[in-house]
């Protein structure tokens, strides 16, 4: 993980190189922004909840001038108005942050309720080797954490604590799967928030709006949240 | 309170300054992608400079003003006319019932904008009307035959006077000529996260030649034509979050810079970042023109 380093004074500015702090690595990303990259998604987890609190916008706990604090699968890309906020202070902050490894008090906790049984459950069960019901039961009494977005506007990745649900995409996407379809893929679980082509597998259906656009909070889930399926 | 979409031309838009700040949720910024010629339409008919305003791609545009209004186009130069006659750019124009406004291809630059008192009228999302490409959010395309409601957006000074922008003239920017086609624009950019993921030519190739802007290029992302970068690395990259500028380079190896509506993130590395400044003049640029890159 180490890479080369520029000299501390050279530190002040996001355009002058990498850096170590506290295990993570600070790389530069133009003149408005810094790339954190961290050992794992689990510690991104954390470090995004330190950042924002788990859940809560950025902006609550953010020095103004940041503009957005955007989790990945081993980063996390802060981007800043240099007119606003010296670099050398979102430096400060991104060092100084303590990561929260376990759900804060603040976490929201989003409930979904799933009709199960979507077109690859029963496939998703032969491949676990486990019943359909097993499956369910294991999807339901899992606690998931919302990692980060991706792939289009209130689609999130969600991780749980075990890999006992980790199966393959499938071979061939298909070319529409319908909004409000809940999946696995790999070691994660998500919900489409509109019909759109995807290689996951279909456990089952929500009829929860993942995204609203009429609204003035339009996504359901966010990073850094608590997510948990109940049956229909 | 109302005008009509005569003929929308090749590509017409609903733009603001965007929605910053939601891409932890999956949203680009959107919004005009030569923001400075927005601010200054606005200004000159007494608006906010983040009112809602019109991107017209390549003209084609015609619109028929129903009600009287304050008009003002900046941006891209070409001729732009009213009920035949040309009219000047970059200055506030009054506009009578029925007036046709015309957009002919431009000579220079790509993109116009038209700012008209009182904004644009359209549907919000997280506070913008802006259209983004990349997730389909915010207000469709022009299309023939609609109408576009005019808003009451006001700066305070402007109100009902049709010559508010008197007020503004201390504040206005100095107007940024369109770039010539013939000539390369010049971009600023400054070391991306995954430099280091490039052979030590790439940077000096990267700023030393005349790249060509390919005629892929959107609001997304400006693609560029050259000789390609070197990438040594060859793991993949997990997909990590993308900043407007970004300079992705997939195996190809010609880059592609992200441009308003980019994807928040993206699994290709980016050698270096456009500086903000000159993120307007790529959106001006046309399809075969030369961009140099000074870092």
């Amino acid at each position: 993980m180490w890479r080369l380093n520029p000299s501390p004074e050279v530190l002040g500015s996001p355009g002058a190189g990498s850096h170590v702090a506290g295990g993570r690595i600070l790389l530069p990303c133009g003149d408005s922004a810094f790339l954190v990259e961290l050992p794992d998604l689990n510690a991104v987890v954390a470090y995004y909840r330190g950042l924002t609190g788990a859940g809560a916008a950025a902006s609550l706990s953010a020095p103004s001038g940041i503009i957005d604090v955007v989790p990945a699968a081993r980063t996390v890309l802060v981007t800043f108005d240099p007119g606003a906020i010296r670099p050398a202070e979102v430096r400060y902050w991104l060092e100084s942050a303590e990561p929260a490894r376990a759900r804060v008090s603040s976490g929201r906790e989003v409930i979904i309720e799933v009709s199960y049984g979507g077109p690859d459950l029963a496939e998703t069960a032969q491949f676990l080797s486990m019943s359909e019901a097993e499956v369910v039961n294991l999807h339901t009494n899992s606690e998931w954490t919302a990692a980060f977005s991706g792939f289009a506007p209130g689609f999130v990745y969600l991780v749980t604590t075990h890999e006992r649900l980790r199966v393959p995409r499938r071979n061939t996407p298909r070319t529409a799967v319908p909004a409000g379809a809940v999946g696995l893929a790999g070691e994660f679980s998500g919900v489409y928030p509109r019909s759109s082509p995807g290689g996951w597998q279909l456990i089952g259906t929500t009829t929860a709006a993942l995204w609203d656009a009429s609204k003035a909070d339009p996504a359901l889930i966010r990073p850094g949240d608590v997510v948990r399926f109940v049956e229909a | 309170m109302a005008i009509v979409v005569v003929n929308p031309g090749p590509l017409t838009l609903v733009e603001d300054l965007g929605r910053q700040g939601w891409a932890s949720l999956g949203l680009s910024p959107s919004g005009a992608l030569d923001r400075q010629s927005l601010r200054l339409a606005n200004l000159l008919v007494g608006n906010p400079v983040g009112a809602a305003g019109l991107e017209i791609l390549l003209g084609g545009l015609r619109l028929r003003f129903v009600t009287a209004s304050t008009v003002a186009v900046t941006g891209a130069e070409g001729i732009v006319t009213l009920n035949g006659a040309e009219i000047t750019l970059n200055q506030a124009i009054r506009v009578a019932p029925g007036s046709v406004l015309d957009f002919g291809v431009p000579l220079f630059g790509l993109r116009y904008y038209l700012a008209v008192q009182g904004g644009i009228d359209a549907s919000k999302l997280l506070g913008s009307s802006s259209t983004d490409m990349l997730s389909g959010e915010g207000p469709a395309p022009l299309k023939s035959g609609e109408q576009l409601g005019i808003g009451r957006v006001s700066n305070g000074s402007s109100a009902g006077t049709g010559a508010g922008h008197l007020n503004n003239v201390a504040i206005l920017p100095a107007i940024r000529r369109a770039p010539d086609p013939g000539r390369a624009i010049t971009a600023r950019v400054d070391r991306g996260p995954r430099a280091d993921w490039f052979d030590h030519d790439s940077w000096r190739r990267l700023v030393s030649q005349d790249w060509t802007l390919s005629p892929d290029s959107n609001r997304i992302g400006a693609r560029l034509v050259g000789r390609p970068l070197n990438q040594t690395r060859r793991e993949e990259l997990p997909s990590e979050g993308m900043v407007l500028g970004a300079l992705q380079v997939p195996p190809s190896g010609l880059p592609t810079v992200f441009l308003a509506d980019h994807p928040v993130t993206g699994g290709y590395p980016v050698i270096a970042v456009v500086r903000r400044a000159d993120l307007d003049l790529l959106g001006q640029a046309r399809p075969g023109q030369r961009i140099r890159f000074l870092g």
